[in-house]
Parts: structure tokens; sequence; C-alpha cells
């Protein structure tokens, strides 16, 4: 799936991969840019790379393009980070998992479990008047269970926020700056004279 | 070999050739002061107020084109630095920060002066490091040099615990290479970008260059006047871009922005092609984004990825160091002439007023900057305040030489101009002018102390009108005369350098004044002038906030 082509009402949503040095405080380097330059994080991932001593950020934006292009460049301009790269107009496989506990009565549990059972989501723990449900899918399949669990009872629910990569064979590794460069002619047809969007820190 | 880390620290500085240090004690850093005798090729000159210690060191980076080094204690010394290091992120200054911390055991719990200024400087610093070990402090610092000195140059903290200072490591030399993956500038632009920004450039009926910061960092006026001469391009600047492009060459045409030339502001605005060199098309500079010719194509040349496209997309980025891209653009050039887009601008010129002094025997500001480039024959480095002064200055004094307009200009940093004429003082034998406000000067007037000590031949003027003139100028004009704050009360200046032993003169008059601005030039050491002006005097032109620069005005009147 197109991540951007998500039905839903909330705004435009791009995905950024980042490759970041394993060092102690980079995760506060890359929230304080996000913070600085106004853009809002949805959701953001980390964990290690197929590289050692590198790790990936699978970054959420809310944005249109055009202001997510800043976003790609000014994460780049970080010493620490290696690679920043949007991915969103690609064909990609995007996941999210989630762990949501319901209240249950033992005679609703078998409605649970058969309805688990057709998001093809698993039933991890079992307990007297609850149960926990894990799955594993895109935003809008996560969205649409809880939708459907919520009646029995929500307890509690943590959603690990995105996490993608291009299909193919292609890659979300680095790309050279000078391409970075190169596309904004391809940006001026697409989106006219200014970046559209007011830039949160432009002071006109 | 065994060294502590103050040694390392020091053999890294020297190793660097970084031989001058603006600095102030504390605690946490005393490990490091008690090693200085050791490295007497290092001097440590003693400023008076950390603040001051940041703009001496962006100073002396701005006159020299070196990295400057300043050094501070852990919690209040490190966030006195604060203003200091962001005026020089701002402007793209090279700088190395040099700060002490508690001990590494401490960090975290709030100990005695301790701040957390490696998060603090976070998004101030091009980066910043806060080394855990002695034997890590070498390469910290070769990384941290060669980051504040390449690509878009920047100001870069290294953080030292006072334990790590006393720690032993092992140090077998200065490191001659850094290791950084995700820090590789490109300098040298593409084959592609330069091509296809040529190709626009020959085209154009009415290029114009927009000169920036960039062109004075990467050292590329010949190169740039080069450009200019064989297409014919006239050239404007940027505020920071003055003294980027010699003033007196005939393509010269003033910088523009919210107080340039008028004609130059029209220029930009007519103009079918603008090429930006080394600029990042600042919202002072343009005008309202919006509304900046609509019609021009850009070419933009730049170091950083991310100015292309910020505030402006770009119908060729060449992305490179500014004089490697002009360098490869120049031979793709056709050799051509265009008098009618030349005096069309000559014509805008002519029919509108370039000169805004009154007549009288009162100093004016106008007046009072082309008195001081008269009487340095337009050859001393002028450093300024932030204000109607830094305008003046800006709009009336002909800049000939690259780095001899010295301003903080992307923070405006009132105070810059006292201690930043000190740094900039210290990379140059000729005595610095600076140029400044009533009411800068009060902010970090206690650097007269350090100049002093150090015999240092600054001529200080203050342009003293008795307001903070330039807010006053916009309570005038945009808030219904309501001045509030504005007027400031003074110490005597006079008596205020006596007391620091640096010789002062009042003027009242433009004799009086012109008498004292020839003392001053023949003065051996540091001088103050305290120069009466035009109380209630505004700055013209001027593109009033959230206008566009086809709408800059010329008077009062005219808003
Ligand atoms: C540190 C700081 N505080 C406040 C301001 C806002 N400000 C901009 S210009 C100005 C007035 C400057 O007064 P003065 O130094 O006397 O210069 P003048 O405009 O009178 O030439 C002020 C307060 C600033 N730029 N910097
Ligand atoms: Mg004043």
């Amino acid at each position: 799936m197109i991540a951007t082509n998500s039905q839903h009402a909330h705004p435009p949503q791009r995905v950024v991969v980042a490759h970041v040095e394993d060092r102690p405080g980079v995760l506060a380097r890359v929230a304080s840019l996000f913070r600085r330059r106004g853009f809002n994080i949805e959701s953001l991932t980390v964990g290690h790379s197929d590289e050692p001593g590198l790790s990936r950020m699978t970054i959420v934006v809310d944005g249109q393009s055009a202001q997510v292009q800043q976003v790609e460049r000014q994460l780049f301009k970080l010493v620490d980070v290696v690679s920043a790269i949007d991915i969103s107009e690609r064909p990609l496989v995007a996941r999210e998992l989630a762990l949501i506990k319901v209240s249950c009565t033992p005679q609703g549990r078998r409605d649970i479990i058969a309805l688990a059972d057709v998001f093809r989501a698993t039933v991890v723990d079992v307990a007297d008047a609850s149960v926990i449900v894990q799955v594993l899918g895109d935003e809008d399949k996560v969205d649409a269970l809880l939708r459907l669990l919520r009646p029995y009872g929500l307890l509690e629910l943590v959603r690990t926020g995105r996490v993608a990569m291009v299909r193919g064979s292609g890659t979300s590794k680095p790309v050279p700056v000078s391409e970075i460069a190169r596309r904004a002619e391809e940006e001026r047809a697409q989106f006219g004279r200014r970046p559209d969007g007011a830039l949160p820190f432009a002071s006109d | 070999m065994k060294r502590n880390g103050a040694q390392i620290l020091l053999e890294s500085l020297a190793a660097e050739g970084a031989n001058l240090i603006f600095g102030y004690p504390g605690g946490v850093v005393l490990p490091l002061y008690h090693r200085f005798r050791e490295y007497p090729q290092i001097k440590h000159v003693l400023v008076r107020h950390e603040q001051g210690a940041a703009h001496a060191a962006d100073g002396y980076a701005r006159a020299s084109g070196r990295t400057g080094v300043c050094l501070a204690t852990s919690g209040p010394g490190a966030t006195n630095l604060v203003t200091g290091i962001c005026t020089a992120y701002m402007d793209s200054i090279p700088m190395v920060i040099i700060t002490g911390n508690v001990a590494r055991d401490l960090i975290g719990r709030d100990g005695f002066q301790e701040a957390d200024i490696t998060g603090i400087t976070l998004p101030i610093t091009k980066h910043n490091y806060l080394v855990m070990r002695a034997s890590e402090i070498a390469p910290a610092v070769k990384e941290a040099f060669h980051i504040a000195s390449t690509g878009r140059k920047g100001p870069v903290l290294v953080d030292i615990p006072k334990d790590v200072f006393i720690e032993e490591a092992d140090f077998e030399g200065y490191p001659d290479q850094v290791h950084l993956r995700g820090y590789d500038p490109v300098t040298i632009p593409s084959d592609l970008e330069v091509e296809r920004a040529a190709a626009i450039l020959n085209e154009a009926q009415r290029p114009i260059i927009l000169s920036g910061h960039g062109t004075l960092q990467s050292g590329a006026t010949d190169e740039l006047v080069a450009l200019a001469e064989r297409a014919q391009i006239p050239v404007i600047t940027t505020l920071l871009g003055i003294s980027g492009f010699p003033e007196d060459h005939a393509l010269s045409y003033g910088f523009m922005g919210m107080h340039g030339h008028y004609f130059c502001n029209m220029a930009a605005d007519h103009a079918d092609v603008v090429v930006g060199v080394g600029m990042r098309f600042d919202d002072r500079a343009m005008g309202r984004f919006k509304d900046f010719n609509p019609q021009a194509q850009i070419i933009h040349l730049d170091i950083d990825p991310a100015e292309i496209g910020k505030n402006f997309h770009t119908h060729a980025p060449v992305l490179g160091d500014v004089r490697q891209s002009l360098r490869a653009l120049l031979p793709h050039i056709a050799s051509t002439t265009r008098p009618d887009w030349i005096r069309w601008i000559d014509d805008v010129k002519a029919q509108h007023p370039t000169d805004y002094d009154a007549e009288g025997a009162e100093v004016t500001g106008p007046w009072l900057c082309r008195a001081i480039a008269q009487q340095t024959q337009r050859k001393a480095t002028i450093v300024t305040g932030v204000g109607q002064h830094q305008m003046w200055a800006a709009q009336y004094y002909n800049y000939t030489r690259p780095r001899q307009y010295i301003s903080s200009g992307g923070l405006g940093t009132m105070g810059f101009e006292v201690p930043a004429a000190l740094g900039a003082q210290f990379a140059q034998d000729e005595p610095v002018w600076s140029i400044c406000g009533d009411g800068g000067f009060q902010m970090t007037c206690q650097e007269l102390q350090t100049v002093a000590e150090h015999k240092l031949p600054i001529r200080y003027v203050i342009f003293n009108n008795g307001y903070l003139g330039m807010v006053r100028q916009w309570q005038e004009l945009f808030y219904e005369d309501n001045y509030h704050s504005v007027a400031l009360g003074q110490p005597d200046f006079v008596k205020l350098a006596e007391a620091y032993g640096v010789t002062a003169l009042r003027a009242t008059t433009r004799t009086e004044a012109a008498a004292a601005l020839r003392e001053a030039d023949a003065h051996d050491g540091p001088i103050v002038l305290d120069i009466r002006c035009v109380e209630q005097e505004n700055v013209w032109p001027m593109v009033p906030a959230g206008a566009a620069l086809s709408e800059t005005v010329e008077s009062a009147e005219a808003l």
C-alpha cells in the first residue's frame, strides 16, 4: 500500500526513514529538530538496522510533501544522521503491531477470539476477566479491530507506530545529496514557486 | 605518552593552530587553567563576561576567516555563552566552544553549577559533544574544528566534565583524520546542475545576482566579480553579504532588504533571473515571500542542501561550495552586454534619493557614517551593533574589501559591537572601528576593561541618539507615536570610558564630530567617542514588516 492513500480524515502523512548513529542523545537531536522546525511527529520507531552501529528510524509525519522535503534535508544535516529519505511515494510495506487488552466474561471470550481470527490477530494472554489481543497490520486494520473490540471494554492499548520498508529490491538506504538537489526542479514544477502551506518558521 | 584531559585538550588546540582563546574561569575548568602555563603558544584572553567571550571569538572568526575559540565554566558560565553561540549559529560562523561541566558522577543529579549545556545548545549549534573520557577529547576536538569550518560553517560545542580534565589517558598525537559517515558536505557541484543554471543564465534578459554571506565565507569575491563582468550582471548583496562584492565596482548596486536601497529592491523585483549566491532567501532580505518578484526564475548556489527550496522553490539549484560553483559556472557563461537593463536600474536610482541626510549642524546617522568612511578612507574594518546605526553603517560606508562589515545579521544581537570588535582587533593590526548604539554599548561595555588591558586600538563610536532608535522608529511609524520604554537614560559615556582607563571624547555638532574622528584616527590605543546625534531620526528607505520589496517606502508620508 501507499501510505498517503489512507482513507481517513487525518492530515496527509509521510513516512521518512532515517539511518542514524547509535549514540547517546541522537533521539534528542532528532526530536529537537522536529520541535524547532514545527513538524508534528505522528509516530517514531527506532531499532537496530542491518548495519552495526546504525539505528533505523521510521518517522511518520503530518505534512505536505513539500514540507517533508525540508524534514528530510534538515534531518540529513544532523551530523549523526547518515541518511534520511521520504519513501511515501514508493510502494511500501508498512506495519504496526498493537496489543489490545479487553475485559471479557468467560462467555464473551469466544466472540473475541472469533473476531481476532477474522483479523488474523492472536490472543496472547487470557485471564479471568480479560484477554490481550495482538494484531499486526497496517493502521487501518488495527483501527478496524480496535473499533470492534472497544464495546467489550478496552482496558489498555499499546501500538508500536508504523515501521515501513520499500517493496521490491529497492531500499531506503542513503541517496547522494546531489540527488536531493536534483529533485528541486520536479518540486518546483509540482508545487510552484513557494513550498505550499506556511512554513512554521517563516516570519512574513 | 600519558597526559591528563586538560593537557590533551591544550595539545589538541595547539595542533589546530588555535592559539587564541577568549575565556573566563570557574570551578570545573580549574584543572584546565592549571595547565595553561605549559602551553605558552596558546594565548588566553580574559574577558569580563562569557557573552563577551563568545562574541569576541565570533568577531575574530568573521574578521580572519579562521575558527574562533571560546571557553567557559559550567552552569552560569556556559549559559552566559548562549546568546553568543546563537548569534554565531544564525550567521554560520566557524567557532569552537569549550565548556566545563560537573564531574561525571554528578551529571544528572543537579550538581552545583550543573547545566545541561549540550541539551540547551542542541538547536543552536551545528553539532555538540559531551566528552566522557579523556581519551575521547582529541578526536572530539578534531571533529569539532572540522565540522565548524567546513560545509556550511557554524559553532560546535565541546562539553568536558571536571574529572575528565583530570583523568589520564594515552595521548599518541593529535588525529589527522575524522571519520564521520553522517557528515560529508558536497563542495564540488554536479555538471548537470551547473549546465542547467548556465542555460537559464545565458537566456536571461534582466539577471541579477544576490550575493550573501557565503561569498565571503568561501572567499569567492574574485570569482563573483569575474562572473558579473563576463555576463554584465548587476550585483546586489544581502546585509551579511556586504563587502563580498566591492561596492566601488561599476556593477555593484548596494544591498537589498528591509533597509536596502530603493533601486536595489526594485532591481531585485524586476529581474527575470535571480541568482542567489551563498544566501538563504531570508525574510528580511526578500520581503513578503509570496510577492517577491513572482515571474523571476531562481538559480540558487549554496553549500547547504536544506536551503534549497526552503523559502522558494528553485529552478536551478547548484549545490556546492560557492567558490567552486562559480568557478564551474564561469566557462559556461556567454560574454554579453545588457545596456538596457543596467540603464533601467540607473534610471530608478536617479529618480529616487540615495542620500537621506538632512542639512544642518546636528549630527545625523548618514552624515556620521560618511564622515567615518571619509576619515578611514573606506579602508577600516567596521563592526556594528544592531539598530539604526547598523543600517546606516550598511548604507553609507562603501565597502571595498571582503570581511570589512561585521554585524550580527540573523539574530540581530545588540551588544555585539563591543566584544566582536575586540575579537576582530585580535585578527588584524589596523584599528577596528566599532559603530555602536547607545543602547547596545550599555549591554556589553564591561569589555572596555579587556580592551584597555590589551591596549587594543579600537575606535568605539557611539551613535548616541538617546533612544533605542530602531524600536522608537517602529513605535513612531506603526504604533501611533506611542513611545514606551525607548528613551534611554544613560551614564556619562566619557566618564565611563575613562573609568576603564580608556580615552574618550564627546561631540555635539558636525564640526566637533569631525574633529573627534580625526583625533580618534590618530590615537594610539583604544578610544571611545560619544557622538550626540539627532534624537528622532528614521532610517530610509524601508520595507514595512510583512510588505513586499516592491512596496519599499522612502518616507513616513508614504506609509
Ligand atoms: C539583545 C537585544 N535586545 C533587544 C533587541 C531589540 N532591538 C532591536 S534594535 C533595538 C534598539 C537599539 O538601540 P541602540 O543600540 O541605541 O541603536 P539605535 O537603533 O538607536 O541606533 C532594540 C532594542 C535586540 N535586537 N537585541
Ligand atoms: Mg540609540
